[in-house]
C-alpha cells in the first residue's frame, strides 16, 4: 500500500485518498508543432522500471493536484512535490541520489 | 518426442512412471539464430511454433529472463472470448478461440480448453445498449454471440441476485463457444512442441541489451552473453517499455499490477464464466472447486507484480453483492501480474523503427485467450514482414489516429 504526503495541505494518507494521474514534467505540443513533437507528447510514455515523476490528486482531501517521485520497481516513494515547477527540485533530486546513488536527471526538453 | 497417448499412461503405469521423457530440452546458446525471441510467455512461445509450423523457420531460440510461463502467462484468469466490437479484433480474437478448440490436439498437449460459455452481466441501461450493438457487430463478423434476457441469465447462472440493490441485471452477451483453458499447459505444450522442431528455450537467460549495426539488429545481450541474430521478436508484455528503451524508442504503453484471487474449493456451483464489468469483478470455478475471482488493473505504473489491497476489496464487495452465496468463502491466494497498457485498450503487433525488430504487446488485461492467434499473426509478420491478421495493430496507428478502441469491449480486466 503507497503512503503518499499531499505537499498542499500537508495530510499523510494511504493510497484510497489520492488519484494517479500518470507521467509528470511532459512538455506539451499544440498548434504548430510537428506531427512528430504531438505523437511524443500523446503517447510515448517514459514507463520506467525505476525512478518515476507522476502526477496525482488528492481527491478524498483538498482536492489539489501534486507531484510525487516513486519508484516502479520497489514502490519506494522519494518525495512529493509542488505540481507549480516544470521539474523535480533539488531536495527531490538529492533524495532520490542518496537511495539509487548513480542515477541521473534526464534532460528534459 | 513420444507421444502422450492413454496407451503411454498405461506403459508408464507398468514401469513405475520411470519412461517419461523432459517436455523439452534446456540447451545452452548457440552463436547465432536466424530469429530470437524474448520471452517465453505463451505468446512468445506461440510466435516460435507457427515459425516453425508455418513457415518452415527452425533455428530459432526463446529467452526467457525467468522461468517458462512465469510471467503473465502463468497469472491470469484464463478467460477465453472473441466478442469484441471491431472487426480487427474480431478477426484475432476469433481465430485465437478457434485454434483453441482444436489446440490439445495440435499439440498433442490437454490444454483443458473448456468452451463452457461467456455471460457479460448488463447492470446499466448503457451496458444494455453497448453489448447488443456488440451483439449485432459480432453477428456481421460471424461471432457466435446473443444477448440474452435477465430470465435466461437466472437460468444460466443460478446463484445470481438480479436485483441486487445497486446494479440491477438487465441481460448479457453470452458467448456459448468461448470458456476457459488451462493457462499453464497452454505454455508447456508449445514449449514442448517447439522443443522438439528443434528450437532453443533458454530460460533464466535475461535480455539486457539489443545491438543494433546502421539501424538494423544483429543480436542482443544477456545474462549468458551476446548471441547474435537475423530478426528479433520482442514479446514481454509488462516488460515492453524496458526492452523499447535498450531498442532507442518509447512505446504507448504503460505497466500497471492486475492481480487475481482465489477461493477454496467448493462443489460446483457455476459452470459458466460471468463477467460483470460496471462493479469491475468477474468470476468462474474451477476444476479443482475454487471460485476465480478477478477484476480491475489498479491505478499506477507497477513492476513489482504486487497490487493494492484495495482494489481486490472492490472487487469482491461488488461480487457479493450479485453472488450472495460467497460471502462466506475465506479466500487462499491473491496474486499479481504486470500488464501493459494501450490508451484504445488492443494490441501492438508491430515493425519498429528499428530494422528487423518486431514488438509483439499490449495485451494488457486480456491476452490469454489470444495465445494462439497472436502467435500465428505475429509469426507471419516477423517470417514474411506482412500479416493481415496484424495489419491493424501496427505503431504507427497512434500516428494516424486509427485507434481500434475497445475499451467499452475491454472495460474491466479479463
Ligand atoms: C491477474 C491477471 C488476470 C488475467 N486474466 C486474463 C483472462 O482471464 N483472460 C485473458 O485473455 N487474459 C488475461 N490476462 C492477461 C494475460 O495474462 C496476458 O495478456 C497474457 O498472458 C500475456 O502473455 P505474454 O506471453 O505476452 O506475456 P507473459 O506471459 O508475461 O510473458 C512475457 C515473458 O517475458 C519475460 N521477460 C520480460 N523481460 C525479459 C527480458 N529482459 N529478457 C527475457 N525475458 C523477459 C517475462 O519473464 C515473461 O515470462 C490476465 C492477466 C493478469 C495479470
Ligand atoms: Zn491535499
Amino acid at each position: 500500500m503507497l503512503i503518499l504526503e499531499c505537499p498542499c495541505c500537508g495530510v499523510k494518507g494511504e493510497e484510497t485518498e489520492f488519484h494517479g494521474g500518470g507521467e509528470a514534467h511532459i512538455k506539451r505540443f499544440g498548434p504548430g508543432s510537428s506531427e512528430e513533437e504531438f505523437h511524443d507528447y500523446l503517447f510515448a510514455k517514459e514507463n520506467p522500471r525505476g525512478v518515476h515523476f507522476e502526477r496525482w490528486r488528492h481527491v478524498n482531501g483538498c482536492g489539489k493536484w501534486f507531484h510525487v517521485a516513486r519508484c516502479t520497481r520497489t514502490l519506494e516513494v522519494f518525495g512529493s512535490y509542488s505540481a507549480q515547477t516544470t521539474e523535480p527540485p533539488q531536495e527531490i533530486r538529492d533524495a532520490i541520489t542518496a537511495r539509487r546513488p548513480g542515477w541521473r536527471w534526464r534532460e528534459f526538453s | 518426442m513420444r507421444r502422450y497417448s492413454a496407451f503411454a499412461v498405461a506403459r508408464e503405469a507398468t514401469r513405475y512412471h520411470q519412461g517419461w521423457a523432459r517436455a523439452w530440452r534446456s540447451p545452452e546458446p548457440k552463436k547465432k539464430y536466424d530469429v530470437i525471441i524474448v520471452g517465453a510467455g505463451g505468446h512468445g512461445l506461440a510466435t516460435a511454433f507457427y515459425l516453425g509450423r508455418n513457415f518452415g523457420i527452425t533455428n530459432v531460440a526463446i529467452l526467457e529472463k525467468g522461468w517458462l510461463g512465469g510471467g503473465n502467462t502463468g497469472r491470469n484468469t484464463t478467460i477465453i472470448r472473441s466478442n469484441y466490437l471491431q472487426d480487427p479484433s474480431a478477426a484475432i480474437y476469433e481465430k485465437s478461440r478457434s485454434l483453441y478448440e482444436t489446440m490439445s490436439q495440435d499439440l498433442n498437449y490437454n490444454v483443458m480448453y473448456s468452451p463452457r460459455g461467456v455471460l457479460m452481466l448488463a447492470q446499466t441501461e448503457a451496458e444494455v445498449r453497448g453489448y447488443k450493438r456488440t451483439a449485432h457487430a459480432n453477428a456481421l463478423q460471424g461471432v457466435d454471440t446473443e444477448f440474452v434476457s435477465p430470465e435466461r441469465v437466472k437460468q444460466l447462472v443460478p446463484i445470481i441476485s438480479l436485483d441486487g440493490p445497486r446494479y440491477p441485471v438487465l441481460g448479457g452477451l453470452w458467448q456459448a463457444r468461448a470458456g476457459t483453458g488451462r493457462h499453464d499447459a497452454v505454455a508447456w505444450g508449445y514449449a514442448r512442441a517447439c522443443s522438439d522442431m528443434g528450437m532453443d528455450i533458454i530460460q533464466q537467460c535475461e535480455v539486457t541489451g539489443i545491438r543494433q549495426d546502421g539501424g538494423k539488429v544483429v543480436g542482443v545481450d544477456t545474462t549468458k552473453g551476446a548471441i547474435d541474430c537475423d530478426k528479433l521478436g520482442v514479446v514481454v508484455a509488462g516488460h515492453s517499455g524496458v526492452l523499447a528503451e535498450m531498442a532507442g524508442f518509447r512505446l504507448p504503453i504503460e505497466s500497471v499490477a492486475l492481480q487475481a484471487l482465489v477461493s477454496e474449493p467448493i462443489k460446483p456451483c457455476m459452470d459458466i464464466v460471468v463477467m460483470a464489468n460496471t462493479v469491475h469483478g468477474y468470476m468462474s470455478q474451477s476444476d479443482k472447486g475454487e471460485m476465480v475471482i478477478g477484476g480491475g488493473a489498479d491505478g499506477y505504473n507497477n513492476y513489482t507484480q504486487r497490487g493494492s489491497f484495495h482494489h481486490i476489496e472492490e472487487t469482491v464487495r461488488a461480487l457479493v453483492e450479485t453472488f450472495p452465496m460467497i460471502s462466506r468463502l475465506k479466500m487462499l491466494r491473491q496474486w499479481g501480474g504486470i500488464v501493459d497498457m494501450t490508451g484504445d485498450r488492443s494490441p501492438i503487433l508491430s515493425k519498429t523503427p528499428v530494422e528487423n525488430v518486431f514488438f509483439n504487446c499490449g495485451w494488457g488485461t486480456g491476452g490469454f485467450k489470444a495465445t494462439p492467434g497472436s502467435g500465428w499473426g505475429f509469426a507471419e509478420l516477423v517470417a514474411k514482414g506482412y500479416s493481415p491478421l496484424c495489419e491493424a495493430f501496427g505503431l504507427d496507428r497512434f500516428r494516424e489516429g486509427r485507434f481500434v478502441d475497445e475499451s467499452v469491449a475491454a472495460g474491466v480486466a479479463h
